[in-house]
């Protein structure tokens, strides 16, 4: 009985504190990115934001949040019941359960696999599924071509990133996140790579469906894209799963290219502050340049998205990785 | 006792259960506090104002399936590319070329994808 206790249960309970240690910061964090968002915009186009719930509108998302969950669910008669209530709940669950092999600072973390980016691959792959089952599931016109553009779009920019990934991994000898880290203390990836550094950003704007590649939900023409039907608390999980997904890649781009939980120099003042604000603060920076980009850019035509995906990215990312190889093999600066 | 590799894994089942219980007590809670009152006119689909014209699955455009099938080759050529590119600094020159044949042998196919039009989105 006490070796259960101690060697199952307690362990267990453990995991699941954890677990929540990580869920709930992030669903509050994807709370006051919409606020933030909302704000930063404001800001940007000279206008105030939310400001009268609660003080500097701080309680907005609280109420966004309730007013969602005490509107109604509307199932479409047409809809395929089952699939249609599983759709958000499918990309709320991939969106969230990636952040279980993330790296908050050094030996901080959930679950340090040794395949770290092919899981985080794995499960970004997976996000087309809740998309494109909502986009079926509708049975309406118009979440139907959403949900087309959507997977054919996140498909597309998949590939370029992927091939991203391969040459940080040239230059790191490891698919574990925290060893991709700690490859970078002499000098983060976003500066030998640097166009693959842009080329992951760009991506990962269109794999969120974020603005200027926000085709799917274009609401000038096709009002909501595969959300369209969906009310209350489905469209929230919508939502949130969105928001989460955003930070993810934040989070990705960090460890990737910006060095993670390091400090930008070894020195004292700077190594003071702790692994995890580092790496707080340059998602939050990230995010910021994601919010930045929607106020600024008008949206891409699907033609133009396409183009840029598979005639600019892919072979131009292809051409990187065989040059990074190249000249790492030459050179002989492999990781062994 | 269970491998250590079953036990990294772990954490991963246990947050998957978590997030789909909130997942699922979310949707089920907004069930349970609003209240649902449907109607003919709520619970068809939305097009704009307008009578739904006739079911939504419909035929669509062929280069969706053009761009999926060209993810599926891509998408394979980089799960070939992720242990070469671990293991590059223990198979040496002979790894590096090799995997410059295979490449050049996919790019061929791309050219031609290309040239026969499949990227055009007019």
């Amino acid at each position: 009985m006490v070796s259960f206790w101690s060697g199952y249960a307690l362990p267990t309970i453990i995991i699941i504190l954890e677990v929540l240690a990580i869920i709930i910061p992030l669903l509050v964090a994807v709370a006051y990115l919409t606020y933030a968002e909302r704000k930063v915009m404001a800001a940007m186009q000279l206008r105030q934001g939310p400001n009268i719930v609660g003080p500097f509108g701080l309680l907005q998302p609280m109420a966004d949040g309730l007013k969602l969950l005490t509107k109604e669910t509307i199932i479409p008669a047409g809809s395929n019941r089952a699939l249609f209530l599983a759709a958000p709940m499918v990309t709320f669950l991939l969106s969230l359960v990636a952040w279980a092999v993330i790296p908050f600072g050094a030996g901080l973390v959930l679950s340090n696999i040794n395949v770290g980016v092919l899981y985080l691959f794995a499960v970004s792959s997976l996000g087309v599924y809740g998309i494109i089952i909502a986009g079926w599931a509708s049975n309406s016109k118009y979440a139907f071509l959403g949900g087309l553009r959507s997977a054919a779009q996140m498909v597309s920019y998949e590939v370029s990133i992927g091939l991203v990934i391969v040459s940080v991994l040239l230059c790191a000898g490891s698919l574990n996140l925290s060893r991709i880290v700690e490859a970078q203390h002499t000098i983060w990836f976003a500066v030998p790579l640097f166009p693959m550094f842009i080329v992951f950003f760009i991506s990962g704007l269109a794999e969120t469906n974020r603005a200027p590649f926000d085709l799917p939900e274009g609401e000038s023409e096709l009002v909501g894209g595969y959300n369209v039907e969906y009310s209350a608390m489905t469209f929230a999980l919508f939502f949130l799963g969105e928001y989460a997904n955003m930070i993810l890649m934040s989070a990705l781009t960090t460890i990737l290219f910006l060095g993670g939980w390091l400090p930008p120099l070894g020195i004292p003042p700077l190594t003071w502050i702790p692994g995890p604000i580092w790496f707080f603060a340059k998602i939050a920076a990230c995010l910021f340049v994601f919010i930045w980009v929607r106020a600024t850019m008008p949206r891409y035509r699907y033609d133009q998205l396409m183009r840029l995906g598979w005639k600019i990215f892919l072979p131009f990312s292809l051409i990187w990785v065989l040059v990074t190889a190249g000249v790492l093999e030459t050179f002989g600066w492999l990781p062994k | 006792m269970t491998s250590p590799l079953i036990i990294e894994y772990l954490p991963i089942l246990l947050f998957l259960g978590i997030a789909s219980l909130i997942a699922l007590a979310a949707v089920a809670a907004s069930l349970i506090v609003a209240r649902q009152k449907p109607d003919s006119e709520k619970v068809s689909p939305y097009e704009c104002g307008f009578e739904p014209f006739d079911d939504a699955r419909a035929k669509f455009d062929v280069r969706f399936y053009l761009v999926s099938i060209l993810f599926i080759i891509f998408d394979l050529e980089i799960a070939f590319l992720f242990p070469w590119a671990i293991s590059l600094g223990g198979i040496g020159g002979f790894g590096f070329w090799s995997m410059v044949i295979f490449l050049l042998i996919l790019t061929v196919g791309f050219v031609y994808e290309w040239k026969k039009g499949a990227l055009e989105w007019e």
